[in-house]
Order: C-alpha cells, then structure tokens, then sequence
C-alpha cells in the first residue's frame, strides 16, 4: 500500500462503526473471554474459579498436550511441507513441459484434476476416506483382498500404529492441489525470454528449474508454506470425521483436545488454555512468515 | 473437463515454440504424460469409487466389491439417505446460511475497507493488523464464549447465531484484502465525485463499489463457498436436527449404524454433488481469486 499520503478528509471513522461494533461482539470480547477463562477452573455452570497458572503448569505436565502437538508436527509434513515440495515440482512440470509439448489445455486438466478435493467440504472428504479406508467394509481392504493382497489390509484408522499415517496421506491428497495451482499462477509472471536464454546456454531442465523457477517464484512459496502450515495447526474437521481424535488418542490434536475438554469433560479452563497457546503459536509463525516475505519481496523478485 | 483454464496463456505458450522439446526427448514425453496421469487418476480415484458405489444396490456390492461397474443403476441408496436426513432441509440451510454471510461479509468488508483504505483513518495499520490477526484465529479460541453468549441471548442452535458469527470472521479476510485493492483506487475518480457535489456515502455507492465490481466478485464466492464447507462452529452451534447444515449433518452421521458401504457413498456423493456444481458455476472468478485469497 503506498501512493497517497494523508487521508481524504476526516468522517470516514463513522464507515468503520458496525464493522468496529461487530467485531468486538464477536472476536475481541470472545477472544478475552477465553485467555481469561484460562486462568480458572470452570466446568460451564456457575462461576468460574480463579486458578491463577494451574492450567499451564498442568499442560506442561500433560502427556496428551505433548502428544497432540507432536501429532501436528507431522500433519504439517503431511500438510505443508511434502504438498509445498510436490507442488512445486508439479506445477513446473505442468507449466513448462506439458503445456509446451502437450499443450495447454492438458496442463488445465491435470490441474483441475489435482485441485478437486480442495473444493470438497472437508466432513465430506473425511466421509469419503473413513469409508474407502473402513476395515470390514472399505474400498481399500476390499481392493488388497481381491488383488491377492489381503496380507496387507489393514485397520487403517481404527490402528493407533497406523491411524496418524492414514490421516497424514489423506491430508497429502487433501492439500496438493492448493500449491499447484499457486505456484502455476506465479510462473505466468517469469518472463519466458529467461528460459529461452537458459535454453540456448544449454541449461538442463533440472537447472533451470532449481536457477530460475524456484527463484523467482519465492513469494509464491512463502504464502503456500504459511497458509498451508496455519491450516495444519488448525487441523479439525477431517479429524473429527476420520478418527475423532482416536484409537487411544493416537491422532489428537490440539483444536479436537480443546473441543473435547469444551463440550465433553467440560473442563473449559483447561480447553481455554489449550486454544490460547495454539492461538498465541499461530499469531507468532503468521508473524515470522510475513517478515520472511516481505525480505523476500524486497530483495526484488517482483 | 475443462474447468480452471487459463485462456490469457494461450498464445504465448502454443503460438512461441511449440515442437522444439519434442524432437528432443521424444521417449522422455510419454513417460512424464504416463506419471502424471496415474498421479491425477490417484487424485480423483476417492471421487470416482465414490461414485460408481453409490449407484449400487448392497447386494451388488456384496458380491462384486468396490471396483466394479454397477450391474444397473440403482438410486435406492441416495433416495434412503436423502429422506433420512431429510437432506433438502439441510441444502436449504446450508445454501441460505452461505448466501447470507457471503452478502453481508462483502457489505461489511466494503465499508471497513472504504474507511481503511480510502479514508485512510487515524490508526489504520492498527486496525489492519487487528483483521489480519483475526484471519489467522483458531476458530475454537472464540467457541465457547461465543456458545455461552448465544446461549445468554437466546440465539443457541440457530441459523441466524452462524450467519452473525461468519459475517464478521469472513470479512475480516475481506477487509484485510479489499483495503489495500482500496489503497491504489485511482484518486482522479475519487476527486471528480467530489467535484460533482457527492458525498462519501454516494461516492462509496456511485464510483467505489461498481469500479470494484470484479474483487468483491471473487469476495462474494470465497465467502459462499467457505461458509458451506465450515464445520467446526456449525457443528457446536446447529445441534438440532432441522438446523444442521450438510457438512454438519454428514459429519455427525460418520460411525453410524446404519452406515454401510453403499449409504456410506452415497452420502458422499450428495455432500460432493454441490461442491462441485459451486465449483463449476464460479470456476471464472475462482481462477481470478485463489492467487488473491493466498493472503489468508
């Protein structure tokens, strides 16, 4: 944002109101509500016993906090680092080979094709994955069995061995189209002159992906591994769906933890303090992401 | 199917040098189209079991498993889950819920946005910084206050609690985005509506919001479609069965008894269903709008 300097004139502040009053109704006061409710013991009725840091002292000391934020740790291999690196290689395939050789309407294709489950609800997502992957009568099993394969079924969610890596390449599936076509919107802006010119040094594919794809599309890259790695610590629905949060807390995660203490042990002190400290994690990656970006921008790929 | 297509591309890439690589790795070709295909096939396959077992009778899949093609086409499952779930309830629910936040969230955004990025008011990073943290929000740090004062105000397992709640969280997005589309809003047609006598509220009406028609296009549809796929506040507030939203009542059916395989798809397949037809009908401003909605 730049150009002009000093406002318009004053009496804008009054467009600002209902967005102002709406806000505080909803987000502000809710959001202090909770940091505030986190320093009590309180069960949902009555009043709200002040512990002062119990609740934290009790999170450091709680295998399951510990085991929840583990969980998230590979959801976001699973969400945003093995998406983000496939992406990448994909959209420059698709950018730079088939719709060269191919043409461009194969490139569309296949880029719709990996986009799909993005338009998907995810409780729908998570429907269609508890059934292909359900052990007496899903698609999976079902698949192995026929192709002389039984050995290898198994109960892929209901497992506590296999039931996080289930999720995991589901949230793979999940995710992929996103940078895919993130990164393809970002490669329409390279000059293609650039790749002529590797063209006629006699650069292979490999090198000009790696010198200048990769390069110039780091603003592309940032946002895709942010926006991406925010939606893992966020992980819910497909959660919920899939597993909720199961077998013996095998994928817990911090959002599902919270809902649980919310609206089932009704431990709503402790929930608060769980969504508090997610919260606070979240703001200060959103925070370190966009000073990456913005040096990024500045050292003058756009 | 065509759907995402990039039509500005077409000539440079087609038209420029077309055949070169061709000649080059002739073999190489056929083994990158061979990969990518059994990826996208991989991508889409869920979709399509989905699909060919939701047309099944449970016999047919009994004996014949997930892969095959129907013996005949059997609508028996949809229709049993479409009356159990009593599922046009829940359409209607889901479709007048999103339409109403997406509305509302654009009206609300461009008011913010007018005050943030053309009046420019005192404190305006502040109040940017405010929308960008409140776009990054767990939505479980506002759910149980936001439970208990609905709860306080009469507004519990109602509608009307999900489309206040999504207004505000939507546009917090939109005025994040629209305020720095605002921010380069050319001031020539800011100052000759003010040369002809109109005031900020006609200006806003009358030059800002036509001139940008398209964002708040692309606004509209992120709104709709991220309402209707929500679930995690829908499914805390909308515990009755005749306010559940799809998502919602597909989710809490998971783990039911009466789910088998082929209920199972074709519950799926009608909570697929219109996401794809949402898809397909704003697939225009959708490829124009997912670069802009990278900043959420």
């Amino acid at each position: 944002m730049s150009g002009r300097g000093g406002g318009r004139g004053s009496g804008y502040g009054l467009f600002l109101i209902p967005g102002v009053l709406a806000s505080l109704a909803v987000i502000v006061v809710p959001l202090v509500m909770t940091v505030g409710i986190s320093f009590t013991r309180w069960t949902g009725i009555g009043t709200p016993q002040w512990t002062g840091l119990d609740n934290y002292t009790r999170l450091l000391h709680d295998a399951n906090f510990w085991a929840s934020f583990g969980h998230i740790l590979l959801l976001i291999v699973a969400m945003a680092v093995i998406p983000t690196l496939v992406g990448l290689l994909l959209a420059a395939v698709l950018f730079d080979y088939v719709a060269k050789v191919f043409g461009n309407r194969w490139a569309s294709v296949f880029r719709s094709g990996f986009y799909l489950p993005q338009v998907l609800p995810v409780a729908v997502t998570g429907i269609v994955w508890g059934w292909i992957l359900h052990p007496s009568y899903g698609a999976l099993n079902r698949i192995l069995d026929s192709a002389g394969l039984g050995s290898l079924a198994r109960n892929w969610l209901g497992d506590p061995k296999y039931a996080l890596l289930s999720v995991m390449a589901v949230m793979v599936w999940f995710q992929l189209g996103y940078p895919v076509v993130m990164f393809m919107s970002g490669l329409q802006r390279i000059d293609p002159e650039l790749y002529e010119a590797a063209d006629l040094d006699g650069a292979t594919w490999w090198q000009r992906f790696r010198r200048i794809t990769v390069y110039l599309i780091r603003p592309e890259f940032y946002v895709v591994l942010v926006t991406t790695t925010i939606a893992a610590l966020k992980i819910f629905g497909q959660i919920f769906v899939l597993t909720r949060g199961g077998p013996s807390n095998a994928t817990l995660v911090p959002s599902y933890f919270a809902y649980k203490s919310f609206f089932q042990t009704a431990q709503v002190g402790y929930g608060s303090a769980i969504s508090t400290v997610l919260t606070v994690i979240i703001i200060v990656l959103a925070f370190v992401f966009l000073r990456l970006q913005n040096r990024a921008e500045r050292g003058g790929t756009r | 199917m065509t759907v995402l297509s990039a039509p500005a591309r077409q000539d440079r890439t087609e038209g420029a040098e077309p055949l070169r690589p061709v000649k080059r790795r002739r073999p190489a070709r056929w083994v990158v189209l061979a990969v990518l295909l059994v990826l996208v096939l991989l991508v889409v396959a869920p979709m399509l079991v989905v699909a060919i077992n939701a047309v099944k009778t449970p016999a047919d899949y009994a004996s014949n498993g997930p892969l095959s093609i129907p013996e005949r086409l059997s609508f028996q499952g949809i229709a049993d889950f479409w009356e159990r779930v009593d599922f046009t309830r829940k359409l209607l629910n889901s479709f007048v819920t999103s339409l109403a936040v997406a509305v509302l969230a654009v009206l609300l955004s461009v008011l913010n946005a007018y005050a943030l990025g053309i009046g420019r008011v005192k404190g305006r990073i502040w109040f940017l910084v405010f929308f960008l943290v409140a776009n990054v929000l767990p939505q479980e740090v506002l759910a149980y206050p936001l439970y208990y004062l609905s709860k306080d105000l009469h507004l519990y397992d109602s509608l009307t609690s999900i489309v206040i709640i999504f207004t505000v969280i939507q546009s917090a997005f939109g005025t994040y985005l629209l305020s720095s589309v605002y921010a380069e809003f050319p001031t020539e047609l800011l100052d000759a509506a003010a040369v002809d006598g109109a005031g900020k509220w006609r200006t806003l009406w009358r030059v800002v919001v036509p001139v940008s028609r398209p964002t708040l296009a692309v606004l509209f549809t992120f709104f709709f479609i991220w309402t209707w796929n929500e679930f995690f506040l829908p499914l805390i507030f909308l515990v009755s069965n005749e306010n559940q939203t799809v998502p919602v009542a597909l989710g809490v059916l998971q783990g039911d008894r009466l789910m088998d395989a082929t209920t199972t798809s074709a519950s799926a397949l009608v909570g697929i269903l219109p996401a794809m037809l949402f898809f397909l009908i704003f697939q225009r401003t959708l490829t124009r709008g997912i670069t802009a909605g990278a900043i959420k």
